[in-house]
């Protein structure tokens, strides 16, 4: 009865947008790069098309912090904001303080996102975000220099270190000395859980927690990938990875300091931009393999867009929701920002696949992408925490990673008994 | 705001007593007002500080978590224990000692020799002594900032001095690497709060009589003999009364780090930790335990403080 | 010998002039490059650029967050020294019994760690209502000023001759009439230092902020400066932090420049004399 009710209220509210009264909706996308822009750009269209406003809440670029943001005011029930920007990994963490979204999108509305993403958003059978783009881990080179150089685009992580070595040390010679071979993100933030899940994964070391709850980063292969990488910081990275956050490394690698970034899609369109340094002169393609036997991975990223159980107007912000996750939205953002759509049929829309060629060339690692272990519900930011920090400690030089993994798989046993999360 | 008011009519009304039972009426009325007089005080106190502390206190006995704050049950000293048994709280616990202990040394030492500089007489002294209190009155998270970008690793000014200065070979990566952070946010703290120990300093010698020193020279007293003999025993209460005020509030160092460090356990305030578990990991429960701990520990210095400030206080009376 | 040992004083006297003004200095160069100046280390920028400081209130809401800094220092303020008025009064004026330990107590609280105050806190602002609102940061940082502000007051008040009272009290005067008539006209000076020290810790309060409140619109400078990352699509925009940081020392710095005396004293008193 209610879902019906709901559906109607949606419906009379879409169907009447003239007679309805003027709402403001406050949304909080992103906060990388041009994404608040472009974020603001679609959501004032909306606003004008359906006689509503909208208000952007600022966030920190920080995607721990932003979940700490929308954690407190949720918490306190505060109907200050309405369509909230939510993370792949929050799904269970912050279930509670969404509605359903089920009434407001019909079954074919949904079949058209990749369904892994829709079965992420559904919490114990409720529908609490629609998915709005997705992400995976890419490696950004510079294409002029590997030329230059005479270095073709490497296939695994040791030959990148290679080449970023040997690109280096030819433009050092020749005067360049800012440039640096290698840039991530390394702080101890979400975005390092990011990374090192990827190394591990490539190296063939697992997921951290496997897909039954079981506690497997204490192993060999991962211990090897986070040390190859330490081993990295210092000569081919520099060591202020270790406090880049996204926008520190695209800092560097966009003004033409960097050989190869690792980085979301997002970069791309800004590295390709007018005024942009290294316009023209950057390649892109999937992360490289930890090795012969490696495996080329990506970790899962992405966000999907939310309606707040505290909203004064929730269907009025469905129906932002709504707009925001269409197929023409999604397209406009891929086409100006390089944000990956959810839409599968966007995949093989002829101008999008020219404005982002790695959009075809890549689909499979987008598709692949691997995921963060999500299995640990409510506890996956205390998991990802003692992960990083472990890492961040092996990066800065502090024991072996086959050491703290064993200190990190110790503080997870605790957190999760006997997988049981 | 309107309670002040009652006094007024209170005592108006019984204002001229008879004159046998003057004393004793007015001291009685002495004391009504002076409760009417704090009582919104008190009201306010009770409000802001009391209230809020005593249901820290519970949620440390519960697991109460954000997502519904309603639901906590009572769990003794579950999660007090959770906090203790966490090594990162004592890697926490420590950064928090170090940086309290290295930073207030520095501000003591750097303090001192500028409180000794602006003491001299000399043409200028007042911009000088006003020039000292700028960093002090920077909020500091804005100090923060801007010595994060004086630290920056490949744009900084500070690689770059050092650079060209040849002490170092090759850019420090200041706020990345545990060791260096901490380094760059004791420079922060340092800088932020030496003023306000160097002017409590200056208060206290500009208090110390003048002929202390002629008597000092008198007996052939070298000005380094004559401040380690007879300033700094003379400095000896106000400096440490100083020095357990500073100690205080770096033990609740929370900004600096949060700004310029950020995330790594390996940089974290006991604050930090605190919010950390609250509002990271909603564990409001174990969030609040960490920070009675806290508050337990600067409770201990704050009696310290009381103590000292009094043998102080008897001193000068 | 004499004159190494002035040209030495004089160093030294630099030295300090230095530390203490350079980090300034910087952000303010820094704040007037823009591009790739601002990666460049010039110790002025070769031209000016002073877009920074407009974009600061295009490209943020930065305008607006002064003003929010504004209204909740300067509430604070007032709230501080009307409750802490009286209240001080008592503590200095009368003897009454337990007047020790409320001293005691108003010392101890403004020892207090915002951290241990800050989920109790979080529930009472969501119970009050005022969650993500200026009233929230109102209240809370009254924990900061009040007892403070009590204290400082306390201390001077204490410090003014008895007879004043004396020969009110001869003349009838209630004590409401002996606070407003005798010494509130001789406390200008006090309430101003007090008053200015209030300010500045309000002015500079992040934690508090940083947890209740979340909209653009309620956010007050630090947290602003803080989680300042927009408004530039290709570099981290440290030239627009810069001038924001700027902007909002300026007016402190002026104050300490006129009231550095008073805010001495203040510090003093709040301190060392116990």
């Amino acid at each position: 009865m209610k879902k019906v009710l709901a559906g109607l209220v949606a419906v009379a509210a879409l169907s009447t947008p003239s007679v309805a009264l003027a709402e403001k909706i406050v949304i909080a996308c992103g906060a990388l790069g041009q994404e608040a822009d472009v974020c603001k750009q679609g959501a004032e269209a909306w606003a004008k098309k359906a006689g509503h406003t909208v208000e952007l809440m600022s966030v920190p670029t920080d995607a721990g912090q932003q979940l700490a943001q929308f954690q407190q005011l949720l918490a306190a029930g505060s109907s200050d904001i309405d369509v909230v920007r939510i993370d792949v990994v929050w799904p269970g963490i912050v279930a509670n303080h969404f509605i359903d979204l089920k009434p407001y999108f019909p079954e074919d509305v949904l079949k058209q996102h990749f369904q892994p993403i829709v079965q992420n958003n559904t919490v114990n059978g409720k529908l609490i975000a629609i998915p709005w783009f997705t992400d995976a881990g890419l490696l950004y080179y510079r294409k002029d220099l590997l030329e230059k150089h005479g270095q073709k685009p490497p296939t695994t992580w040791q030959e990148m270190a290679q080449v970023a070595q040997a690109v280096v040390d030819a433009e050092k010679k020749a005067g360049n000395t800012r440039l640096v071979g290698y840039v991530f993100q390394g702080k101890a933030y979400e975005g390092l859980t990011c990374n090192a899940l990827e190394w591990v994964d490539s190296f063939g070391g697992g997921t951290i927690v496997d897909s039954k709850g079981q506690i497997t980063i204490n192993n060999p292969k991962a211990a090897e990938a986070i040390d190859f990488f330490a081993g990295l910081i210092g000569n081919v990275a520099p060591k202020g990875v270790l406090s880049y956050e996204e926008e520190g490394a695209r800092g560097v690698f966009q003004k033409g300091d960097a050989v190869f970034m690792r980085n979301w899609p997002y970069a791309w369109s800004l590295a390709n931009a007018k005024d942009s340094p290294i316009a023209g002169k950057v390649g892109v393609m999937a992360l490289p393999k930890g090795g012969p036997d490696g495996k080329s991975t990506g970790t899962l990223g992405g966000w999907q867009l939310g309606v707040s159980k505290y909203s004064k107007n929730p269907a009025i912000a469905a129906e932002l929701v709504k707009y925001l996750t269409s197929a023409e939205e999604q397209k406009r953002r891929a086409l100006v920002a390089s944000f990956n759509p959810t839409i599968m049929s966007l995949y093989k829309d002829a101008e999008l696949l020219k404005a982002n060629p790695f959009l075809g060339e890549l689909y499979d690692t987008f598709v692949n992408a691997v995921p963060r272990p999500t299995i640990t519900g409510a506890k996956y930011n205390q998991v990802s925490t003692e992960f990083r920090n472990g890492v961040h400690a092996t990066l800065s030089g502090k024991g072996k990673a086959a050491d703290n993994l064993k200190k990190v798989e110790a503080k997870l046993k605790k957190l999760g008994k006997n997988g049981k999360w | 705001m309107t309670t002040p008011t009652t006094p007024v009519a209170a005592s108006a009304a019984t204002g001229v007593g008879t004159p046998k039972a003057g004393a004793s009426t007015q001291a009685r009325q002495r004391t009504r007002a002076a409760w009417l007089f704090l009582a919104p005080t008190l009201f306010a106190m009770a409000l802001v500080a009391g209230w809020p502390l005593a249901r820290t206190f519970w949620f440390s006995f519960t697991d109460a978590n954000l997502t519904d704050m309603a639901a906590s049950q009572f769990v003794g000293v579950e999660s007090l224990r959770a906090v203790l048994e966490d090594p990162d709280w004592w890697t926490t616990v420590w950064t928090t000692f170090r940086f309290a202990l290295v930073s207030v040394f520095l501000e003591t030492a750097l303090g001192l020799i500028i409180a000794l500089a602006l003491n001299a007489k000399f043409p200028g002294r007042a911009l000088l002594r006003a020039a000292v209190l700028v960093p002090w009155a920077i909020p500091t998270v804005v100090s923060a900032r801007m010595w994060g970008w004086m630290f920056n690793d490949l744009y900084g000014v500070i690689n770059a001095i050092l650079l060209y200065l040849g002490l170092i070979s090759e850019p420090l990566a200041w706020t990345a690497e545990p060791g260096l952070s901490f380094a760059a946010v004791v420079a922060v703290d340092v800088w932020k709060t030496t003023p306000f120990m160097a002017l409590l300093i200056l208060a206290a010698l500009q208090m110390l009589p003048e002929d202390i020193y002629e008597a000092a020279r008198i007996d052939g007293a070298g000005p380094l003999r004559s401040f380690f003999q007879v300033t700094l025993p003379l400095l000896k209460g106000p400096l440490m009364v100083a020095i357990i005020f500073r100690m205080l509030d770096a033990l609740r160092v929370f900004d600096v780090f949060f700004v310029l460090t950020g995330g790594s356990t390996e940089t974290m305030p006991m604050a930090g930790y605190a919010r950390q578990q609250m509002f990271e990991y909603q564990l409001i429960g174990v969030g609040s335990a960490s920070a009675s701990l806290l508050f337990a520990l600067i409770a201990a210095f704050t009696a310290l403080y009381m103590v000292v400030g009094r043998v102080k206080l008897d001193e000068g009376a | 010998m004499r004159f190494v040992k002035k040209a030495a004083f004089w160093l030294l006297l630099a030295v300090i002039l230095l530390y203490t003004l350079f980090p300034f200095y910087w952000a303010i160069v820094s704040s007037l490059k823009t591009g790739s100046a601002l990666f460049e280390v010039d110790p002025w920028p070769p031209v000016p650029a002073w877009s920074n400081y407009s974009a600061v209130f295009t490209a943020q809401p930065f305008g607006q967050n002064i003003l929010n800094s504004v209204i909740v220092a300067a509430s604070v303020v007032v709230l501080s020294l009307l409750l802490g008025l009286t209240a001080s009064y008592a503590l200095a004026r009368i003897t009454f019994r337990g007047r020790k330990a409320l001293l005691l107590s108003v010392l101890g609280v403004s020892m207090f760690p915002q951290i241990a105050v800050l989920s109790g806190m979080f529930e009472l602002v969501r119970w009050l209502g005022l969650y993500n609102s200026l009233p929230a940061l109102i209240v809370s940082n009254l924990i900061l000023t009040l007892p403070f502000t009590v204290w400082v007051l306390t201390t001077f008040m204490r410090e003014l001759p008895k007879e004043l009272e004396e020969a009110a009290v001869m003349d009838g005067a209630t004590q409401w009439t002996i606070l407003t008539r005798v010494f509130l006209p001789l406390l200008g000076p006090a309430m101003a230092t007090t008053g200015l020290l209030a300010f500045i810790a309000a002015w500079n309060e992040f934690l508090f902020a940083l947890t209740f409140t979340q909209s653009d619109r309620v956010r007050t400078v630090p947290v602003a400066i803080a989680l300042f990352s927009g408004g530039s699509a290709f570099e981290t925009p440290w030239g627009l932090i810069m001038a924001a940081s700027v902007i909002v020392t300026v007016p402190l710095i002026v104050l300490v420049l006129i009231f550095q005396r008073k805010i001495i004293s203040g510090l003093t008193a709040g301190a060392v004399k116990g």
